[in-house]
């Protein structure tokens, strides 16, 4: 249904860029509770609801080794009972208050949300403050959960696009945290135990590495006792980390993993820019015009509209926290992979070598400045922005200065950091299916 | 651009409603000279619109031999008119900072743009140009066809659990249309034709067949005078008859498997013919939102506690019921097990709640709080400022009222007990059902 349709990947991708812009009717306030949390607000009263989103920094980079998938079960077994409530009361408790409580872990962060009605965000609040701070991980869930994890877990092994992510995540990334999948494998996740989950909750989830966003209608003192309620009971500290920053590996290389199905997924990546980087910019833009989102980039055109070879074909650019890449992807079938490689290399060397005329720079510019304002349109979309912003330490200001730094990126600007990332010679592939016109590297 | 996909349906059926007579969406109305709708959903918290077209017209419109045809028809509308190059409109809007898309559905098919309010009426002069002034070239059909098909590749051939539910759709429903899938089957795809394009687009594509929402920071006063410059000056199209083939008593069990070797976790479903708002016995389309609700909605359902929490027998249960179709809608259990569980004991255990259910039926206490939960999330239905456009965009397109979306949360409130098991007992017939089977093949 969707004319475009957006991998794993891409949607990480595209989260992870939803920060920044400016829309003029919403104003963030800070508010810190007594005990020194904070959060950031945009209040709106025009519907009784209430969302939340917060994270903490550290995800699931840092699960163990042999216990890969530990975040992910500690985000599925958290809602499963807490306090003296057992699984089935939290979970029908949620269910008749219709209070949505989530978990995520990604592979920087571990990060939550809770929406709920007005009238029911003492209750919401509370249930939050005793998934995080008193999990009961009963026998029961824990195996439940683990069965379920398990299950999906299997299914991916089949799964073209899954298993395409993971290998390449694997061949950029030999020896690194980021090469072993998020949510680990069906062995690493029967290794978890109930006290790996205990203490990933007394080591991880403390004030110092936590942000939040809050929209919705609420007052600045009801939030900041709120705050205090939930999270003034974690520990002060997290216990401390290192992941090692690192440069994608295996540049140039291509990987087939022979799978019969009559659609080649294909997906590829190399060396990119952190978010943090003073060309994130200029990249930005640059790559709104080579393969970012909509149906006018110029993988889209000469991929997909003008030869049919693709249904789905974009780039993005993929920072963390410890790597840059420039990532993308496609799929066709079996027999045009040759050409669609062929098409999509000449587009990435032609933008490093002529760069984009004054023109492109220009539409891209009034597109990505005048579409910001629609991620204003609902309060999850909103939350999530004011985490993403904390995450990424752009200012509270942000929001008002984001479509400027947008502007001020020059033609000079986009073709420099065109010819000084986009290298054909230099992508990795990976290869699910049977394709023709294509050899792996050895 | 294809049909919905199952979890935006069932966010879009679910859509819920205040608690009672407060209305959902509190929307305005009116029609144009030339009988096309218009529905206007005032939200103000940023200065965005959300502008759709829907046209009464899908896959179940389709002849003999044309499946995938107003799928297609989707695709090409973002080729060229009489005015506009292949590829400007998006091209424009883009420069604009307005994004796009569109969508099929067995029942209709739906243009939107979310774009800056005072872009909205650039955006209305050309979405009224291309309801009339397409213009195709064999070239873009060929190009296009080959896109459409890798969809259905990645879509369906790709994905075993894809293929299983084209079959089961077929074998669900013995006469009517919806046993064809909208994306439409490859040697039919690889058969449409430009002419035949253009004469389901001529047929259909009118001011009449058409609906405009538009959702966000606008109101119906300003809005009038720009639906009547471009969409009122469209003349009336030739007025077609909706002709659907209707279904005959069904009479036998059927049963599809698919066994392929990309499987790796099984699963077990029974989809059940089922009336919805508007065909076979509509009086229980309510009622049988609110037991799906308690049967399969959730954690606390009882197929969640009974197979995945109590017994432990799978790793997922649940069921699914939606009632926006023009024509018969489908109640379906399904379950997936848990490693070691043989598929007979699932599918004897998911049968034993099923008895149980008919035996017995539901409890005041399950009604009454399946009830409440459905009724509160109206209130997060308005949040979003694209959710209400589709809501009633659907509901208008399968040719509902606006009074049936706002007083859905009174019609969920006046369901019964009484009510729950009878539409229980009238649907849930096995005569009447198909039971699916995805399971590994194992190789040599």
């Amino acid at each position: 249904m969707i004319k475009k349709s957006l991998s794993v990947l891409a949607l990480t991708l595209a989260l992870t860029l939803m920060i920044g812009g400016t829309a003029d009717a919403v104003t963030v306030e800070k508010v810190t509770s007594k005990s020194g949390v904070t959060a950031w607000l945009v209040r709106d009263h025009s519907n009784p609801i209430i969302s939340m989103r917060f994270a903490f920094r550290g995800g699931a980079a840092l699960d163990p080794k042999g216990k890969g998938g530990l975040a992910n079960m500690v985000a599925s077994s958290l809602d499963e009972g807490a306090g003296d409530i057992d699984s089935k009361a939290f979970q029908a408790k949620l269910e008749d208050l219709v209070i949505t409580l989530r978990f995520n872990a990604g592979r920087d962060t571990f990060s939550g949300q809770l929406n709920t009605l007005v009238t029911n965000k003492d209750t919401a609040f509370d249930l939050l403050r005793l998934a995080l701070t008193k999990p009961r991980f009963d026998a029961e869930p824990v195996q439940r959960i683990r069965s379920q994890i398990q299950a999906g877990l299997r299914q991916e092994t089949e799964d073209p696009g899954a298993i395409a992510r993971k290998t390449l995540m694997q061949t950029l990334f030999p020896g690194h945290a980021y090469a072993r999948p998020a949510n680990g494998t069906p062995e690493s996740v029967a290794a978890i135990t109930r006290n790996d989950l205990s203490a990933f909750t007394t080591r991880r989830l403390a004030r110092n590495n936590l942000v939040i966003g809050v929209v919705g209608d609420i007052k600045k003192d009801d939030l900041a006792r709120l705050l205090d309620t939930v999270f003034g009971g974690l520990p002060a500290t997290a216990v401390a980390w290192e992941v090692p920053d690192v440069k994608p590996q295996s540049a140039g290389s291509i990987k087939i993993i022979e799978k019969a199905i009559p659609q080649s997924v294909i997906v590829f990546a190399q060396k990119g820019l952190k978010r943090k980087d003073p060309e994130f910019y200029a990249a930005y833009v640059m790559n709104h015009v080579l393969g970012g989102g909509g149906f006018t980039s110029r993988l889209y055109s000469n991929i997909r509209e003008k030869r049919g070879l693709v249904y789905s074909v974009y780039s993005g650019l993929h920072p963390m926290n410890h790597a840059g890449l420039i990532v993308g992807g496609a799929g066709t079938a079996n027999e045009r992979v040759g050409e669609t490689i062929r098409v999509l290399k000449r587009e990435w060397s032609k933008m490093a070598k002529d760069g984009m005329t004054a023109a492109e720079l220009k539409d891209a510019k009034t597109y990505l400045t005048g579409s910001y304002p629609l991620r204003f349109t609902s309060s999850g979309s909103i939350a999530s922005m004011l985490v993403g912003i904390q995450l990424d330490n752009l200012g509270i200001d942000y929001m008002d200065r984001r479509n400027g730094l947008i502007e001020q990126v020059t033609l000079a600007d986009v073709n420099r950091v065109a010819a000084k990332y986009l290298k054909q010679d230099r992508l990795s592939f990976v290869i699910v299916g049977k394709p023709n016109g294509v050899k792996a590297t050895p | 651009m294809t049909r919905l996909f199952p979890i935006l349906a069932a966010l879009l059926l679910a859509f819920s409603a205040n608690a009672a007579s407060a209305g959902v969406f509190n929307p305005d109305t009116f029609t144009l000279n030339n009988g096309m709708q218009v529905v206007v959903v005032k939200n103000h918290r940023v200065p965005v619109v959300t502008h759709m077209v829907w046209y009464r017209v899908g896959s179940a419109d389709e002849g003999p031999g044309e499946s995938g045809i107003a799928h297609f028809l989707e695709h090409l509308m973002f080729k060229g008119t009489k005015k506009r190059k292949a590829g400007e409109f998006s091209k424009i809007l883009a420069r604009n900072g307005g994004q796009e898309n569109a969508f099929t559905s067995s029942d209709y098919t739906a243009y939107f743009q979310t774009v800056a309010a005072d872009r909205l009426e650039m955006v209305m002069e050309m979405e009224a140009d291309r309801m009339t002034n397409l213009v195709l070239s064999a070239e873009d059909v060929d190009t296009e066809k080959k896109v459409v098909l890798e969809e259905r590749r990645s879509r369906t051939d790709n994905n075993p659990s894809g293929i299983l539910a084209e079959q089961v759709n077929a074998a669900l429903y013995l006469n009517y249309p919806y046993r064809r899938p909208v994306i439409g089957w490859a040697h039919e795809i690889e058969a449409l034709s430009l002419e035949g394009i253009m004469a389901f687009y001529k047929k259909w594509y009118a001011p009449e067949n058409a609906i405009l929402v538009v959702a966000g920071d606008i109101t119906a006063e300003k809005l009038k005078p720009l639906a009547e410059k471009y969409y009122g000056a469209i003349p009336r199209g030739p007025g077609v008859k909706r002709l659907r083939p209707t279904e005959p008593p069904q009479q036998a069990t059927r049963r599809v498997t698919l066994k392929d070797s990309r499987v790796r976790q099984p699963s077990w479903s029974r989809t059940f013919l089922a009336p919805s708002y508007l065909s076979g016995a509509v009086e229980h389309a309510y009622a049988l939102q609110v037991l799906a609700n308690i049967f399969g909605g959730g954690a606390s359902s009882r197929l969640n506690r009974a197979l995945v929490v109590d017994n432990k027998i799978a790793v997922s249960a649940g069921s699914y019921y939606g009632a926006s179709d023009r024509g018969p809608s489908s109640f379906s259990l399904h379950a997936s097990p848990r490693p070691g569980i043989d598929m007979v004991e699932l599918e004897k255990r998911v049968e034993g709640e099923l008895a149980t259910l008919l035996k017995d039926g539901v409890t005041a206490s399950e009604v009454e709080r399946a009830k409440k939960r459905m009724q509160a999330q109206a209130v997060y239905a308005r949040d979003s400022q694209s959710t209400g456009a589709r809501t009633l965009g659907t509901a208008l397109a399968i040719g509902m009222a606006v009074e049936d979306v706002e007083s859905w949360p009174d019609r969920i409130g006046a369901v019964t007990v009484d009510a729950v098991n009878k539409a229980a007992r009238a649907v849930l017939k096995e005569g009447r059902s198909v039971t699916s089977l995805l399971l590994q093949k194992k190789s040599g």
